[in-house]
């Protein structure tokens, strides 16, 4: 039965999948490529490119595509529940903890520690954002003259909006729409 | 997730269409890794319907984090508990995972197409850069915050976690699991909550 072989492959999956959706690529390979044979190595890297560039969570993104792949609509069902049931069973018992012991000294005092944390991660995570934006590159950029002209007034404008509060969302459409007038306007104009 | 604001609320059919809507479009609009999912959530928990306040979104996230799966997963997870117990959670995990399955099953008929596309790169490009915009203002809003605040130790937290994350590539769960053991011994005080 492929639809309950590939659920229990997920579960495995979601369950060390730690870290966001990046760490589940490497263990959604070892499943589909290397120990099932389901999909080629080439089109593995398919499935990881279309998750990246798809709006969605990156992991749930990757199963459904790789689902998809393997057994049809279905088959990506199967992938996606096999994902996220780890999450689902851990995430209850997390919760239910916070809401009867979040009261408690200690572990208020965990969380007082992990919001810094997480401001300092959301920083970080901003900075790599910026390279990415302006010199296509992650990590240090090589040429820091050799910047995105487009990208940096694509930025610019993002910003500018997001401080007059249109909304998350419509900062998202319209920079998306910006991005395809710039990109038709640069190759009409400089190729 | 600590004040039991909601708790006593009994959700009607309403509050379940709203935790519906919000994590599907969280989830629709997660360009690009978790790290996006921060504004969003704040603009429709915190600013919008009012479930939330900023403290409670870095916990949630910092939870979400710290647990195997995805991070938009895991906080619509958490989220939909601590406002309506399992139904919740079943009705934010549907919403969260709808767009992906509805999306990626197009896509996937018209890989070639979707792939090699220059005018559908330009968009996700541009797409890219409003979610810099985004997570560079949340950044910057979160800190000045925090340095209002004048607390050395999660200053002293904020600064070493964002160097050992950014310079040294330090594995994040190594950054929450060390960072949680300081709080837990030293941010006990009333006046860090």
């Amino acid at each position: 039965m492929i639809y309950l072989e590939l659920f229990t492959e997920f579960v495995k999956v979601g369950l060390f999948c730690v870290g966001g959706g990046y760490a589940s690529m490497p263990l959604i390979q070892a499943q589909v490529v290397d120990i099932h044979h389901w999909l080629s190595m080439s089109e593995f890297v398919n499935i990881f490119t279309i998750s990246q560039m798809t709006p969605g969570p990156i992991g749930i993104n990757a199963s459904t595509f790789a689902g998809m792949k393997i057994a049809g609509i279905s088959g990506a069902i199967a992938a996606t529940a096999g994902f996220v049931t780890p999450s689902l069973i851990i995430g209850i018992i997390l919760a239910r903890l916070f809401l009867k012991y979040g009261d408690i000294g200690i572990v208020k005092g965990a969380l007082n520690g992990l919001r810094p944390a997480v401001i300092a991660l959301i920083c970080a995570a901003g900075i790599s954002f910026i390279v990415l934006a302006l010199w296509n590159t992650e990590g240090i950029p090589n040429k820091l003259l050799a910047f995105d002209f487009s990208g940096l007034i694509i930025l610019t404008i993002s910003i500018i909006a997001v401080k007059k509060n249109i909304g998350v969302i419509l900062v998202l459409i319209g920079s998306g729409i910006l991005g395809l007038f710039m990109g038709i306007g640069e190759t009409m104009f400089f190729h | 997730m600590i004040t039991k604001k909601f708790a006593n609320k009994k959700p009607d059919l309403h509050f379940y269409w709203q935790l519906f809507k919000s994590t599907f479009l969280i989830s629709a609009f997660t360009v690009g890794g978790g790290y996006v999912i921060i504004p969003l959530l704040k603009a429709k928990y915190v600013d919008e319907y009012g479930w939330l306040d900023d403290k409670e979104t870095l916990s949630l996230v910092a939870v979400s984090q710290s647990m195997p799966g995805v991070v938009a997963v895991n906080a619509s997870i958490i989220l939909g508990y601590r406002m309506a117990g399992i139904k919740g959670t079943l009705t934010a995990l549907l919403a969260t995972v709808l767009p992906p399955l509805v999306t990626l099953s197009i896509i996937a008929y018209f890989y070639n197409f979707f792939a090699a596309n220059r005018y559908i790169q330009y968009i996700l490009k541009g797409m890219q850069c409003g979610a810099t915009a985004l997570i560079v203002n949340v950044a910057i809003n979160m800190i000045k915050k925090e340095i209002e605040k004048k607390l050395l130790i999660p200053l002293l937290i904020l600064t070493g976690t964002f160097i050992a994350a950014l310079f040294f590539n330090i594995n994040i769960m190594y950054l929450v699991f060390i960072d949680g053991l300081i709080g837990l011994f030293f941010l006990r005080a009333k006046k860090y909550n």
